[in-house]
Protein backbone atom coordinates (compact mmCIF):
# COMPACT_ATOMS: atom_id res chain seq x y z
CA UNK A 1 0.00 0.00 0.00
CA UNK A 2 1.62 3.49 -1.03
CA UNK A 3 1.50 5.91 1.80
CA UNK A 4 -0.91 8.44 -0.69
CA UNK A 5 -3.59 5.24 -0.52
CA UNK A 6 -2.57 5.17 3.29
CA UNK A 7 -3.10 8.85 3.79
CA UNK A 8 -6.95 8.33 2.45
CA UNK A 9 -7.57 5.78 4.54
CA UNK A 10 -7.05 7.26 7.42
CA UNK A 11 -8.78 10.63 6.69
CA UNK A 12 -11.50 8.53 5.71
CA UNK A 13 -11.60 7.07 8.85
CA UNK A 14 -11.19 10.09 10.57
CA UNK A 15 -14.15 11.48 8.87
CA UNK A 16 -16.15 8.62 9.52
CA UNK A 17 -15.64 8.79 13.07
CA UNK A 18 -16.32 12.93 13.35
CA UNK A 19 -19.43 12.39 11.52
CA UNK A 20 -20.53 10.09 13.81
CA UNK A 21 -19.34 11.94 16.77
CA UNK A 22 -21.76 14.89 15.05
CA UNK A 23 -24.42 12.22 14.58
CA UNK A 24 -24.12 11.42 18.45
CA UNK A 25 -24.25 14.87 19.99
CA UNK A 26 -27.00 16.37 17.55
CA UNK A 27 -29.01 13.59 19.20
CA UNK A 28 -28.34 14.20 22.60
CA UNK A 29 -28.61 17.92 22.48
CA UNK A 30 -31.02 19.97 25.21
CA UNK A 31 -32.32 22.52 23.14
CA UNK A 32 -35.87 21.94 21.79
CA UNK A 33 -34.45 23.43 18.37
CA UNK A 34 -33.42 20.77 15.98
CA UNK A 35 -31.03 23.34 14.37
CA UNK A 36 -29.65 24.36 17.42
CA UNK A 37 -28.90 21.08 18.72
CA UNK A 38 -27.23 19.86 14.96
CA UNK A 39 -25.57 23.90 15.01
CA UNK A 40 -23.94 22.78 18.73
CA UNK A 41 -23.07 19.21 17.88
CA UNK A 42 -21.22 20.29 14.90
CA UNK A 43 -19.38 22.61 16.75
CA UNK A 44 -18.39 20.69 19.63
CA UNK A 45 -17.35 17.73 17.30
CA UNK A 46 -14.98 20.26 15.15
CA UNK A 47 -13.14 21.65 18.29
CA UNK A 48 -12.71 18.33 19.28
CA UNK A 49 -11.18 17.62 16.06
CA UNK A 50 -8.97 20.85 16.34
CA UNK A 51 -7.85 20.11 19.62
CA UNK A 52 -6.80 16.91 19.04
CA UNK A 53 -5.29 17.52 15.24
CA UNK A 54 -3.07 20.51 17.11
CA UNK A 55 -2.27 17.40 20.05
CA UNK A 56 -1.35 15.19 17.00
CA UNK A 57 1.96 17.10 16.60
CA UNK A 58 3.27 15.54 19.85
CA UNK A 59 3.60 12.53 17.52
CA UNK A 60 4.60 14.41 14.65
CA UNK A 61 4.29 16.40 12.55
CA UNK A 62 1.37 15.88 9.81
CA UNK A 63 -1.50 17.07 7.58
CA UNK A 64 -4.16 17.43 10.57
CA UNK A 65 -1.91 19.52 12.32
CA UNK A 66 -0.75 21.71 9.30
CA UNK A 67 -4.80 22.35 8.48
CA UNK A 68 -5.47 23.37 12.55
CA UNK A 69 -2.42 25.50 12.39
CA UNK A 70 -3.83 27.20 9.44
CA UNK A 71 -6.98 27.69 10.00
CA UNK A 72 -6.22 29.04 13.57
CA UNK A 73 -3.57 31.86 11.53
CA UNK A 74 -5.96 32.85 9.16
CA UNK A 75 -9.40 33.09 11.25
CA UNK A 76 -7.20 34.81 14.06
CA UNK A 77 -6.72 37.65 11.14
CA UNK A 78 -9.82 37.97 10.18
CA UNK A 79 -11.05 38.49 13.57
CA UNK A 80 -8.75 40.74 14.64
CA UNK A 81 -9.45 43.02 11.91
CA UNK A 82 -13.58 42.79 11.89
CA UNK A 83 -13.26 43.88 15.55
CA UNK A 84 -10.61 46.25 14.58
CA UNK A 85 -13.28 47.98 12.22
CA UNK A 86 -16.49 47.46 14.34
CA UNK A 87 -14.50 49.20 17.51
CA UNK A 88 -12.17 51.56 16.27
CA UNK A 89 -13.66 52.77 12.72
CA UNK A 90 -17.48 52.42 14.01
CA UNK A 91 -16.69 52.80 17.25
CA UNK A 92 -14.85 56.04 17.39
CA UNK A 93 -14.80 57.60 13.68
CA UNK A 94 -18.33 57.30 12.73
CA UNK A 95 -19.99 58.75 16.02
CA UNK A 96 -17.45 62.00 15.47
CA UNK A 97 -17.49 62.11 11.29
CA UNK A 98 -21.37 62.28 9.89
CA UNK A 99 -24.53 62.46 11.54
CA UNK A 100 -25.72 59.70 8.68
CA UNK A 101 -23.47 57.43 8.96
CA UNK A 102 -23.97 57.30 12.84
CA UNK A 103 -27.82 56.32 12.18
CA UNK A 104 -26.65 54.00 9.45
CA UNK A 105 -24.59 52.20 11.71
CA UNK A 106 -26.91 52.92 15.26
CA UNK A 107 -24.28 54.47 17.46
CA UNK A 108 -24.71 57.87 18.79
CA UNK A 109 -23.92 60.53 16.92
CA UNK A 110 -21.38 63.40 18.74
CA UNK A 111 -21.39 66.81 18.18
CA UNK A 112 -18.01 68.21 19.32
CA UNK A 113 -15.74 71.67 18.02
CA UNK A 114 -12.54 69.24 17.69
CA UNK A 115 -13.98 66.74 15.27
CA UNK A 116 -11.53 67.66 12.55
CA UNK A 117 -9.09 66.98 14.73
CA UNK A 118 -10.02 62.54 14.07
CA UNK A 119 -9.59 63.10 9.65
CA UNK A 120 -5.15 62.91 10.70
CA UNK A 121 -5.50 59.66 11.98
CA UNK A 122 -7.65 58.50 9.24
CA UNK A 123 -5.33 59.71 6.65
CA UNK A 124 -2.52 58.51 8.47
CA UNK A 125 -4.28 55.29 8.68
CA UNK A 126 -5.21 55.25 4.61
CA UNK A 127 -1.75 56.00 3.79
CA UNK A 128 -0.36 53.05 6.14
CA UNK A 129 -2.55 50.98 3.16
CA UNK A 130 -0.32 52.45 0.25
CA UNK A 131 2.77 49.76 0.99
CA UNK A 132 -0.22 47.64 -0.90
CA UNK A 133 0.65 50.01 -4.06
CA UNK A 134 4.61 49.71 -4.95
CA UNK A 135 5.12 53.01 -6.55
CA UNK A 136 3.52 55.37 -3.73
CA UNK A 137 4.58 52.85 -1.16
CA UNK A 138 6.83 55.17 0.44
CA UNK A 139 3.99 57.06 2.02
CA UNK A 140 3.33 54.35 4.76
CA UNK A 141 6.86 55.34 5.74
CA UNK A 142 5.36 58.72 7.39
CA UNK A 143 2.56 56.58 9.12
CA UNK A 144 5.28 54.34 10.94
CA UNK A 145 7.53 57.13 11.61
CA UNK A 146 4.39 58.25 13.41
CA UNK A 147 4.01 55.15 15.09
CA UNK A 148 7.40 54.47 16.30
CA UNK A 149 7.88 57.73 17.60
CA UNK A 150 4.95 58.38 19.58
CA UNK A 151 5.08 54.57 20.97
CA UNK A 152 8.80 55.34 21.50
CA UNK A 153 8.37 58.37 23.26
CA UNK A 154 5.40 57.21 25.28
CA UNK A 155 7.50 54.13 26.89
CA UNK A 156 10.22 56.06 27.64
CA UNK A 157 8.68 58.03 30.36
CA UNK A 158 6.76 55.40 30.90
CA UNK A 159 9.13 52.98 31.79
CA UNK A 160 11.45 55.49 33.07
CA UNK A 161 9.13 56.39 36.09
CA UNK A 162 7.23 53.02 36.59
CA UNK A 163 10.42 50.23 35.63
CA UNK A 164 13.38 52.19 36.60
CA UNK A 165 12.51 55.14 39.00
CA UNK A 166 9.72 53.39 41.01
CA UNK A 167 11.50 50.00 41.33
CA UNK A 168 15.01 51.71 42.40
CA UNK A 169 12.02 53.20 45.23
CA UNK A 170 10.47 49.63 46.01
CA UNK A 171 14.07 48.21 46.69
CA UNK A 172 14.60 50.92 49.92
CA UNK A 173 12.68 48.48 52.57
CA UNK A 174 12.87 48.72 56.06
CA UNK A 175 15.21 45.70 56.94
CA UNK A 176 13.71 45.01 60.49
CA UNK A 177 10.22 45.29 60.19
CA UNK A 178 7.98 46.58 63.47
CA UNK A 179 11.56 46.03 65.44
CA UNK A 180 10.96 46.40 68.91
CA UNK A 181 14.28 44.79 69.98
CA UNK A 182 15.58 41.16 70.29
CA UNK A 183 13.68 39.81 73.09
CA UNK A 184 10.39 41.04 71.33
CA UNK A 185 11.40 39.46 67.96
CA UNK A 186 12.31 36.05 69.74
CA UNK A 187 8.85 36.12 71.36
CA UNK A 188 7.03 36.38 68.89
CA UNK A 189 8.85 34.34 66.50
CA UNK A 190 6.39 32.69 63.64
CA UNK A 191 6.57 31.36 60.53
CA UNK A 192 3.11 33.00 59.31
CA UNK A 193 3.24 33.95 55.86
CA UNK A 194 2.31 38.12 56.97
CA UNK A 195 4.18 37.20 60.25
CA UNK A 196 7.29 39.85 61.11
CA UNK A 197 9.93 37.03 60.37
CA UNK A 198 9.19 36.50 57.39
CA UNK A 199 8.54 40.14 56.31
CA UNK A 200 12.30 40.72 57.66
CA UNK A 201 13.90 37.24 55.51
CA UNK A 202 11.82 38.38 52.34
CA UNK A 203 13.30 42.13 52.88
CA UNK A 204 16.62 41.00 53.35
CA UNK A 205 16.12 38.31 50.49
CA UNK A 206 15.46 41.43 48.32
CA UNK A 207 18.46 43.64 49.51
CA UNK A 208 20.88 40.82 49.28
CA UNK A 209 19.43 39.55 45.96
CA UNK A 210 19.86 43.28 44.29
CA UNK A 211 23.23 44.26 45.69
CA UNK A 212 24.61 40.71 44.69
CA UNK A 213 22.51 40.26 41.24
CA UNK A 214 24.40 43.93 40.54
CA UNK A 215 27.68 42.86 41.34
CA UNK A 216 27.19 40.04 38.99
CA UNK A 217 26.52 42.57 36.29
CA UNK A 218 29.37 44.71 36.97
CA UNK A 219 32.59 43.76 34.64
CA UNK A 220 34.35 46.79 35.60
CA UNK A 221 36.35 45.00 38.37
CA UNK A 222 37.46 41.48 38.82
CA UNK A 223 35.34 39.19 40.65
CA UNK A 224 37.35 37.81 43.27
CA UNK A 225 37.31 37.86 47.01
CA UNK A 226 34.61 39.62 48.56
CA UNK A 227 33.51 41.04 44.98
CA UNK A 228 33.74 37.41 43.85
CA UNK A 229 31.21 35.88 46.36
CA UNK A 230 28.62 38.78 45.86
CA UNK A 231 28.99 37.63 42.30
CA UNK A 232 28.47 33.66 43.31
CA UNK A 233 25.42 34.59 44.81
CA UNK A 234 24.00 37.19 42.52
CA UNK A 235 23.70 34.06 39.83
CA UNK A 236 22.57 31.62 41.84
CA UNK A 237 19.90 34.15 42.75
CA UNK A 238 19.46 34.94 38.97
CA UNK A 239 19.28 30.92 38.71
CA UNK A 240 16.46 30.59 41.05
CA UNK A 241 15.09 33.26 39.58
CA UNK A 242 14.85 31.24 36.01
CA UNK A 243 13.82 28.07 37.84
CA UNK A 244 10.74 29.84 39.23
CA UNK A 245 9.68 31.07 35.81
CA UNK A 246 10.53 28.09 34.40
CA UNK A 247 8.02 26.43 37.49
CA UNK A 248 5.23 28.83 37.14
CA UNK A 249 5.61 28.43 33.33
CA UNK A 250 5.03 24.72 33.10
CA UNK A 251 1.98 25.09 35.56
CA UNK A 252 0.68 27.38 32.69
CA UNK A 253 0.96 25.00 30.22
CA UNK A 254 -0.26 22.25 32.45
CA UNK A 255 -3.10 24.74 32.89
CA UNK A 256 -3.97 24.78 29.10
CA UNK A 257 -3.93 20.79 29.16
CA UNK A 258 -6.17 20.62 31.70
CA UNK A 259 -8.47 22.99 29.94
CA UNK A 260 -8.26 21.00 27.15
CA UNK A 261 -9.22 17.52 28.46
CA UNK A 262 -11.74 18.74 30.60
CA UNK A 263 -12.94 19.84 27.42
CA UNK A 264 -12.70 16.32 25.62
CA UNK A 265 -13.98 14.63 28.75
CA UNK A 266 -16.68 16.82 29.67
CA UNK A 267 -18.43 18.39 26.67
CA UNK A 268 -17.53 15.99 24.19
CA UNK A 269 -17.84 12.41 26.24
CA UNK A 270 -20.18 13.71 28.71
CA UNK A 271 -18.07 11.24 31.31
CA UNK A 272 -17.07 14.17 34.05
CA UNK B 1 -9.69 5.55 45.94
CA UNK B 2 -9.08 7.87 42.73
CA UNK B 3 -5.91 8.63 44.31
CA UNK B 4 -4.99 5.18 44.93
CA UNK B 5 -5.67 4.02 41.52
CA UNK B 6 -3.81 6.96 40.29
CA UNK B 7 -1.04 6.28 42.42
CA UNK B 8 -0.79 3.08 41.88
CA UNK B 9 -0.81 3.80 37.81
CA UNK B 10 1.61 6.65 37.79
CA UNK B 11 3.68 5.28 40.44
CA UNK B 12 3.97 1.99 38.31
CA UNK B 13 4.80 3.95 35.17
CA UNK B 14 7.67 5.44 36.82
CA UNK B 15 9.30 2.71 38.11
CA UNK B 16 9.47 1.28 34.35
CA UNK B 17 10.95 4.38 33.35
CA UNK B 18 13.31 4.50 36.24
CA UNK B 19 13.90 1.04 35.38
CA UNK B 20 14.28 2.01 31.84
CA UNK B 21 17.04 5.22 32.39
CA UNK B 22 19.23 2.52 34.87
CA UNK B 23 19.36 0.10 32.11
CA UNK B 24 20.64 2.88 29.72
CA UNK B 25 17.90 2.72 27.26
CA UNK B 26 16.43 5.95 25.77
CA UNK B 27 12.84 6.94 27.07
CA UNK B 28 11.13 8.38 23.45
CA UNK B 29 10.26 11.69 24.49
CA UNK B 30 6.32 10.72 23.59
CA UNK B 31 6.63 8.46 26.43
CA UNK B 32 6.90 11.39 28.62
CA UNK B 33 3.98 13.45 27.00
CA UNK B 34 1.88 10.17 27.03
CA UNK B 35 2.55 9.79 30.72
CA UNK B 36 2.08 13.28 31.55
CA UNK B 37 -1.48 13.67 29.40
CA UNK B 38 -2.19 10.30 31.49
CA UNK B 39 -1.62 11.54 35.41
CA UNK B 40 -3.80 14.66 34.30
CA UNK B 41 -6.40 12.78 32.76
CA UNK B 42 -6.71 10.39 35.82
CA UNK B 43 -6.88 13.46 38.08
CA UNK B 44 -9.56 14.96 36.01
CA UNK B 45 -11.56 11.62 36.14
CA UNK B 46 -11.01 10.90 39.44
CA UNK B 47 -11.55 14.99 40.76
CA UNK B 48 -8.82 14.98 42.91
CA UNK B 49 -8.74 18.19 44.75
CA UNK B 50 -6.55 19.56 47.61
CA UNK B 51 -7.24 22.56 49.88
CA UNK B 52 -5.70 26.11 48.99
CA UNK B 53 -5.32 28.34 51.91
CA UNK B 54 -4.55 32.52 50.02
CA UNK B 55 -1.46 33.60 50.27
CA UNK B 56 -0.80 38.03 51.35
CA UNK B 57 -0.19 38.79 47.78
CA UNK B 58 -3.63 37.17 46.66
CA UNK B 59 -5.55 37.67 49.99
CA UNK B 60 -4.38 41.69 49.82
CA UNK B 61 -6.52 42.25 46.32
CA UNK B 62 -9.20 40.17 48.25
CA UNK B 63 -9.49 42.25 51.30
CA UNK B 64 -9.28 45.39 49.20
CA UNK B 65 -12.78 44.44 47.03
CA UNK B 66 -14.06 43.16 50.20
CA UNK B 67 -13.65 46.47 52.47
CA UNK B 68 -14.54 49.12 49.82
CA UNK B 69 -17.45 50.67 50.48
CA UNK B 70 -20.84 49.49 48.60
CA UNK B 71 -21.06 51.36 45.33
CA UNK B 72 -17.35 51.76 44.41
CA UNK B 73 -16.12 51.55 41.44
CA UNK B 74 -14.03 49.04 39.69
CA UNK B 75 -12.76 48.21 36.44
CA UNK B 76 -12.30 45.12 35.23
CA UNK B 77 -10.55 44.48 31.98
CA UNK B 78 -10.19 41.47 29.77
CA UNK B 79 -6.99 41.10 28.38
CA UNK B 80 -7.02 37.89 27.19
CA UNK B 81 -7.74 35.26 24.69
CA UNK B 82 -8.71 31.58 24.77
CA UNK B 83 -5.35 30.22 25.06
CA UNK B 84 -4.54 31.89 28.33
CA UNK B 85 -8.31 31.22 29.07
CA UNK B 86 -8.26 28.26 30.96
CA UNK B 87 -6.09 29.46 33.41
CA UNK B 88 -7.26 33.61 33.62
CA UNK B 89 -11.49 32.72 33.29
CA UNK B 90 -11.83 31.62 36.50
CA UNK B 91 -9.57 34.66 38.28
CA UNK B 92 -12.32 36.33 35.95
CA UNK B 93 -15.26 35.00 37.42
CA UNK B 94 -14.29 35.04 41.04
CA UNK B 95 -14.00 38.52 40.60
CA UNK B 96 -17.54 39.00 39.21
CA UNK B 97 -18.61 37.15 42.26
CA UNK B 98 -16.86 38.95 44.77
CA UNK B 99 -17.25 42.68 43.46
CA UNK B 100 -20.76 42.18 42.64
CA UNK B 101 -21.59 40.44 45.72
CA UNK B 102 -20.20 43.57 47.86
CA UNK B 103 -22.31 46.14 45.44
CA UNK B 104 -19.72 47.69 44.32
CA UNK B 105 -20.15 49.02 40.47
CA UNK B 106 -17.99 47.10 37.67
CA UNK B 107 -16.72 48.75 34.87
CA UNK B 108 -15.90 45.93 32.09
CA UNK B 109 -13.87 46.44 28.97
CA UNK B 110 -11.34 44.84 27.02
CA UNK B 111 -7.74 45.75 25.28
CA UNK B 112 -7.96 42.26 23.60
CA UNK B 113 -10.15 41.69 20.73
CA UNK B 114 -10.89 38.16 22.05
CA UNK B 115 -11.24 39.29 25.44
CA UNK B 116 -14.82 40.99 24.44
CA UNK B 117 -16.17 37.08 23.08
CA UNK B 118 -14.58 35.85 26.44
CA UNK B 119 -16.68 38.61 28.82
CA UNK B 120 -19.29 37.86 26.93
CA UNK B 121 -19.14 34.07 28.35
CA UNK B 122 -18.78 35.20 31.46
CA UNK B 123 -22.03 37.71 31.15
CA UNK B 124 -24.35 34.60 30.72
CA UNK B 125 -22.48 32.20 32.18
CA UNK B 126 -21.92 33.88 35.87
CA UNK B 127 -23.51 37.33 35.93
CA UNK B 128 -26.66 37.12 34.56
CA UNK B 129 -27.40 33.08 36.19
CA UNK B 130 -26.36 34.06 39.54
CA UNK B 131 -26.82 38.20 40.32
CA UNK B 132 -29.99 38.32 38.13
CA UNK B 133 -31.11 41.20 40.22
CA UNK B 134 -27.34 43.19 38.84
CA UNK B 135 -29.40 46.28 36.13
CA UNK B 136 -27.36 46.78 33.62
CA UNK B 137 -25.70 50.64 33.37
CA UNK B 138 -26.46 50.68 37.46
CA UNK B 139 -24.54 48.21 38.47
CA UNK B 140 -22.49 46.97 35.75
CA UNK B 141 -21.63 47.70 31.88
CA UNK B 142 -19.32 46.74 29.05
CA UNK B 143 -17.16 49.26 27.64
CA UNK B 144 -16.46 47.03 25.03
CA UNK B 145 -12.91 46.53 22.70
CA UNK B 146 -10.71 49.65 22.23
CA UNK B 147 -7.66 48.87 19.62
CA UNK B 148 -4.33 50.75 20.63
CA UNK B 149 -3.04 48.93 23.11
CA UNK B 150 -1.43 51.03 25.60
CA UNK B 151 -2.45 54.25 23.86
CA UNK B 152 -5.90 53.68 24.55
CA UNK B 153 -4.90 53.71 28.49
CA UNK B 154 -3.01 56.90 27.83
CA UNK B 155 -6.28 58.34 27.01
CA UNK B 156 -8.21 56.84 29.11
CA UNK B 157 -6.95 57.84 32.08
CA UNK B 158 -7.66 61.65 31.38
CA UNK B 159 -10.39 61.38 29.70
CA UNK B 160 -12.30 58.14 29.36
CA UNK B 161 -14.87 59.44 26.62
CA UNK B 162 -13.20 60.13 24.38
CA UNK B 163 -11.80 56.85 23.45
CA UNK B 164 -15.64 55.31 24.52
CA UNK B 165 -18.14 57.49 23.41
CA UNK B 166 -20.28 55.07 23.70
CA UNK B 167 -20.46 51.26 25.40
CA UNK B 168 -19.90 47.71 23.61
CA UNK B 169 -24.02 47.96 22.81
CA UNK B 170 -23.52 51.74 21.44
CA UNK B 171 -25.21 53.10 24.21
CA UNK B 172 -23.88 56.87 24.62
CA UNK B 173 -22.00 56.67 28.20
CA UNK B 174 -24.24 59.54 29.50
CA UNK B 175 -27.30 57.83 29.18
CA UNK B 176 -25.80 55.38 31.92
CA UNK B 177 -25.89 56.46 35.64
CA UNK B 178 -22.94 55.16 36.59
CA UNK B 179 -21.22 56.90 34.64
CA UNK B 180 -22.58 60.15 35.93
CA UNK B 181 -19.84 60.58 38.39
CA UNK B 182 -17.09 59.10 36.30
CA UNK B 183 -14.23 61.57 33.57
CA UNK B 184 -11.82 59.29 33.40
CA UNK B 185 -9.96 56.01 35.05
CA UNK B 186 -8.74 58.41 37.65
CA UNK B 187 -12.20 58.59 39.26
CA UNK B 188 -12.28 54.82 39.84
CA UNK B 189 -11.13 53.19 43.57
CA UNK B 190 -9.63 50.22 42.11
CA UNK B 191 -8.51 49.20 38.36
CA UNK B 192 -8.18 45.17 37.67
CA UNK B 193 -6.44 44.09 34.68
CA UNK B 194 -6.23 40.31 33.84
CA UNK B 195 -4.26 39.48 31.36
CA UNK B 196 -0.82 37.17 30.35
CA UNK B 197 0.18 39.13 26.91
CA UNK B 198 0.92 42.87 25.63
CA UNK B 199 -0.60 45.16 26.74
CA UNK B 200 -1.83 43.50 30.25
CA UNK B 201 -1.02 43.68 33.85
CA UNK B 202 2.02 45.40 33.27
CA UNK B 203 1.02 48.51 30.60
CA UNK B 204 -1.85 48.77 32.56
CA UNK B 205 0.71 49.64 36.09
CA UNK B 206 2.88 51.89 33.35
CA UNK B 207 -0.37 53.73 32.19
CA UNK B 208 -2.86 53.72 34.03
CA UNK B 209 -2.42 52.48 37.64
CA UNK B 210 1.17 54.71 38.20
CA UNK B 211 0.65 57.96 36.49
CA UNK B 212 -3.40 57.67 37.76
CA UNK B 213 -1.99 56.89 41.23
CA UNK B 214 -5.73 54.13 41.03
CA UNK B 215 -4.85 51.49 43.18
CA UNK B 216 -4.00 48.55 40.94
CA UNK B 217 -4.69 44.72 40.87
CA UNK B 218 -4.00 41.97 38.22
CA UNK B 219 -4.22 38.57 37.33
CA UNK B 220 -2.00 37.13 35.01
CA UNK B 221 -1.07 34.18 32.92
CA UNK B 222 1.33 31.56 35.02
CA UNK B 223 3.71 32.63 32.52
CA UNK B 224 4.27 36.42 32.69
CA UNK B 225 3.71 36.01 36.65
CA UNK B 226 7.31 36.40 37.84
CA UNK B 227 7.86 39.50 35.65
CA UNK B 228 4.88 41.27 37.61
CA UNK B 229 6.14 40.37 40.99
CA UNK B 230 8.34 43.28 41.66
CA UNK B 231 5.44 45.40 41.23
CA UNK B 232 4.03 44.00 44.40
CA UNK B 233 2.98 45.87 46.65
CA UNK B 234 3.61 49.36 45.72
CA UNK B 235 2.86 49.64 41.97
CA UNK B 236 0.27 46.07 42.37
CA UNK B 237 -1.73 46.04 45.38
CA UNK B 238 -2.02 42.37 44.89
CA UNK B 239 -1.36 39.57 42.02
CA UNK B 240 -3.07 36.12 41.04
CA UNK B 241 -0.57 34.52 39.69
CA UNK B 242 -2.03 31.50 37.04
CA UNK B 243 -4.22 28.48 38.13
CA UNK B 244 -2.86 28.65 41.69
CA UNK B 245 -3.61 32.39 42.07
CA UNK B 246 -7.25 32.06 40.99
CA UNK B 247 -7.81 29.01 42.94
CA UNK B 248 -6.75 30.57 46.27
CA UNK B 249 -9.07 33.99 45.10
CA UNK B 250 -11.54 31.05 44.93
CA UNK B 251 -11.09 29.49 48.36
CA UNK B 252 -11.01 32.60 49.87
CA UNK B 253 -14.69 33.44 48.31
CA UNK B 254 -15.87 30.20 49.70
CA UNK B 255 -14.69 30.12 52.81
CA UNK B 256 -15.97 34.35 53.52
CA UNK B 257 -19.61 33.47 51.17
CA UNK B 258 -20.46 29.65 51.94
CA UNK B 259 -23.30 30.15 48.99
CA UNK B 260 -20.85 29.84 46.38
CA UNK B 261 -19.46 26.57 47.22
CA UNK B 262 -22.06 25.03 45.22
CA UNK B 263 -20.78 27.13 42.00
CA UNK B 264 -18.47 26.13 39.82
CA UNK B 265 -14.94 27.03 40.90
CA UNK B 266 -12.84 25.49 37.97
CA UNK B 267 -8.94 26.86 39.29
CA UNK B 268 -10.00 24.12 42.44
CA UNK B 269 -10.92 21.57 40.62
CA UNK B 270 -7.70 22.25 38.57
CA UNK B 271 -4.95 22.26 41.21
CA UNK B 272 -5.75 18.50 41.65
CA UNK B 273 -4.08 17.58 38.11
CA UNK B 274 -2.04 20.41 38.58
CA UNK B 275 -0.42 18.88 41.61
CA UNK B 276 -0.28 15.40 40.18
CA UNK B 277 1.35 16.44 37.23
CA UNK B 278 4.21 18.32 38.63
CA UNK B 279 4.78 15.62 41.00
CA UNK B 280 5.55 13.63 37.65
CA UNK B 281 7.23 16.35 36.16
CA UNK B 282 9.93 16.51 39.38
CA UNK B 283 9.79 13.03 39.06
CA UNK B 284 11.62 12.97 35.32
CA UNK B 285 13.60 15.61 36.63
CA UNK B 286 14.79 13.22 39.40
CA UNK B 287 14.85 10.24 36.91
CA UNK B 288 16.99 12.19 33.76
CA UNK B 289 19.63 13.03 36.68
CA UNK B 290 20.20 9.60 38.54
CA UNK B 291 20.50 8.49 34.57
CA UNK B 292 22.67 11.51 33.62
CA UNK B 293 24.97 10.75 36.76
CA UNK B 294 24.91 6.37 36.41
CA UNK B 295 26.00 7.25 32.38
CA UNK B 296 28.95 9.50 33.37
CA UNK B 297 30.40 7.01 36.10
CA UNK B 298 30.14 4.56 33.51
CA UNK B 299 31.92 6.93 31.28
CA UNK B 300 34.49 7.09 33.95
CA UNK B 301 35.10 3.33 34.56
CA UNK B 302 35.39 2.66 30.89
Amino acid sequence: MTSKTAMRILMAIVALIFLFSWIIKSGSGVSDSTFTNVRDGFLITFAVFLTLSIFSFLYHDNPFYKFAESLYVGISAGYWMCYGFWSTVVGNFVPRASRSLSEFFHVPYQERADHILIYIPIIFGLILLTRLLPRIGWLSRWSLAFIIGTTAGLNLTRYLRSDFISQVSNSFIPLFVDWKGAGDFINHISLAADGQFIAILSNWVIFVGVMCGLVYFFFSKEHKGTFGVASRIGIWILMITFGASFGYTVMGRISLLVGRITFLFGDWLNIL
Amino acid sequence: MGLIISIIVIGGGLLWILYLSIKGRDVDRRIVYLFVGTTVALAIIFRLEFGEVATPIVKSVFDKIENLPAGSKIVLSYDFDPAMAPEVNPMANAFIRHILEKKHRLYFMSLWATGQSLLSVSLDSVLKPEFPDAKYGVDYCNLGFKAGNEGVLNVVITNLRKMFPSDANGNSLDSLPMFKDVESLKDMDLLISIGGGKPGVKEWVLFAGDPGKVAMAGGSAAVSTPLLYPYWPKQLIGLLGGTKGAAEYEAELIKRYPRFKDKSMPALRMMGPQTMAHVVIIAFIVIGNIAYFRSRKKGEQS
